[in-house]
């Protein structure tokens, strides 16, 4: 049995708040400045310059790529032969609070979703947690901005819909969504489970590099699919038009009931972030 | 081609500005979102003042990052905008000539920004530490208690925009795409 106290994972929670916030991951810098080299058309070149250029200052700068630095959803993976001494959900939410106090940060959470005051430390956590084999804690920080979030839907589609049924709803989803995500953007799919797990697969499809595809052939050459058609809708970056509306479609997927066929579509904008650290 | 423009937004600016224009905008403009449309909106339901004056003036949708010490502000870059719709034309009415944001926006503002001869400007979205080097000075003017969102007085220089919607409710989103997928062919 392996120790870890409770204070561990507030620092390393404080830490990748930050640093998630200041510095995209690689994988999506490479896939913004490879689009930029395909993109035909003159508006969305300059404006994948644009963003590229933002990113860089955020990076040298330590300062957010975005001011909407997010809720804080944040994944535990504990091995089930680790013990934590002192209260886990304590711990994470405190690691919230000083990454986003201390790291200057935009407090965006508010406690009541009817009455909305501001919580002004960005707590509580978006918290999962899962249990794993082994003796280490894998911690995953993704803040996730609203802009695009509120432009995410889940459909209870019939199994007679089928595959066909999946891709048009992915169509739709980034069809209406138009501009207002913050285009290019990542789709994070969940096909199957339950109504809420879906909506869980696809914020985890989020968590993927966008330069990955799925495990599993079938679902891989539906992403590339996917990408070449959501890309041929024409959106482009910032909706200004262009073939870069997406940087990559993301698809996860789990068993799911004989009567049904959840799926549910994550929309992030650019700025899709995570940090991961081992304990 | 940028066309460089000063506040206030004058009626006589806004009819020379047309959709898919580069603007650098500099001079005085204000943030507002969300909380603060609805508060503005419910002192003008009550006949009440503003705490600003929005002749010929600009909002923009931001509610920024914390400043860092030694910072302006912080990262500021733009909201999506379909949110203020409810709140936009009761402003416009007003004498307000411009919005900075993102995304769609209503039939009813459009028809409010035509009636008041009034610009919707793209900031681009996510780019907020790159905007907020064009922000000289920040003063919070009301509703401190909203934190980001409180309305914030900002001087800007040459604050990077694209005219989305112009006064005759051209829309870039509309023509963009259509150009583009008309290239495609």
């Amino acid at each position: 049995m392996k120790e870890i106290k409770a204070e561990q994972i507030t620092q390393v929670v404080r830490d990748l708040c930050i640093e998630a916030n200041c510095h995209l991951p690689k994988d999506v810098q490479e896939a913004i400045t490879t689009c930029k080299a395909c993109e035909p058309f003159p508006i969305a070149q300059t404006i994948l310059g644009k963003i590229e250029e933002n990113f860089n200052i955020a990076d040298q700068d330590n300062v957010p790529i975005c001011q909407d630095t997010g809720l804080a959803c944040v994944f535990l993976e504990i091995g089930q032969d680790v013990h934590i001494e002192g209260d886990l959900k304590s711990a994470v939410n405190e690691g919230v609070r000083r990454g986003y106090v201390e790291g200057y940060l935009r407090k965006s959470c508010v406690k009541d979703p009817i009455d909305r005051v501001n919580t002004g430390d960005n707590t509580p956590a978006v918290l999962y947690v899962d249990i794993v084999p082994g003796d280490e804690v894998h911690i995953t920080v993704a803040p996730k901005g609203f802009g695009s979030e509120n432009m995410s839907q889940i459909k209870m589609l019939k199994p007679s819909d089928g595959l066909q049924g999946v891709k048009d709803f992915i169509v739709k989803v980034v069809e209406e969504a138009g501009p207002n995500p913050c285009p290019p953007i990542v789709v994070g799919v969940g096909i199957g489970g339950t109504f809420d797990k879906a909506a869980y697969l696809a914020k985890k499809a989020l968590m993927r590099p966008v330069d990955e595809r799925n495990a599993n052939p079938f679902y891989a050459d539906l992403e590339k699919e996917m990408l070449e058609k959501v890309n041929a809708l024409g959106i482009g970056p910032q909706g200004f038009g262009g073939q870069t509306t997406a940087l990559a479609v993301n698809i996860e997927t789990l068993p799911t009931h004989i009567a049904g066929l959840p799926c549910a579509v994550n929309i992030n904008c650019h700025v899709t972030r995570h940090k991961s650290a081992v304990l | 081609m940028e066309k460089r423009i000063t506040t206030p937004l004058t009626a006589e600016v806004t009819k020379d500005l047309h959709v898919g224009d580069n603007v650098l905008l500099t001079g005085v403009i204000y943030t507002g979102r969300d909380a603060a449309h609805k508060r503005l909106v419910e002192l003008l339901e009550q006949g009440k003042e503003l705490p600003v004056d929005l002749t010929d003036g600009i909002i923009y949708y931001v509610g920024p990052a914390p400043a860092q010490p030694g910072q302006v502000i912080g990262s500021a870059g733009p909201t999506t905008s379909y949110r203020m719709d409810a709140y936009a034309p009761a402003l416009l009415d007003l004498g307000l000539k411009g919005m900075i944001g993102k995304g769609k926006r209503s039939a009813e503002v459009v028809e409010s920004m035509k009636k008041n001869d009034a610009i919707y400007f793209g900031a681009i979205g996510g780019c907020g530490a790159l905007l907020a080097k064009c922000i000289k000075k920040a003063e919070i003017v009301a509703y401190e208690d909203l934190g980001a969102e409180a309305i914030r007085r900002l001087e800007v220089e040459d604050l990077p925009l694209t005219v989305i919607i112009d006064s005759e409710g051209n829309n870039q989103y509309e023509l963009g795409r259509k150009e583009f997928l008309a290239m495609e062919k």
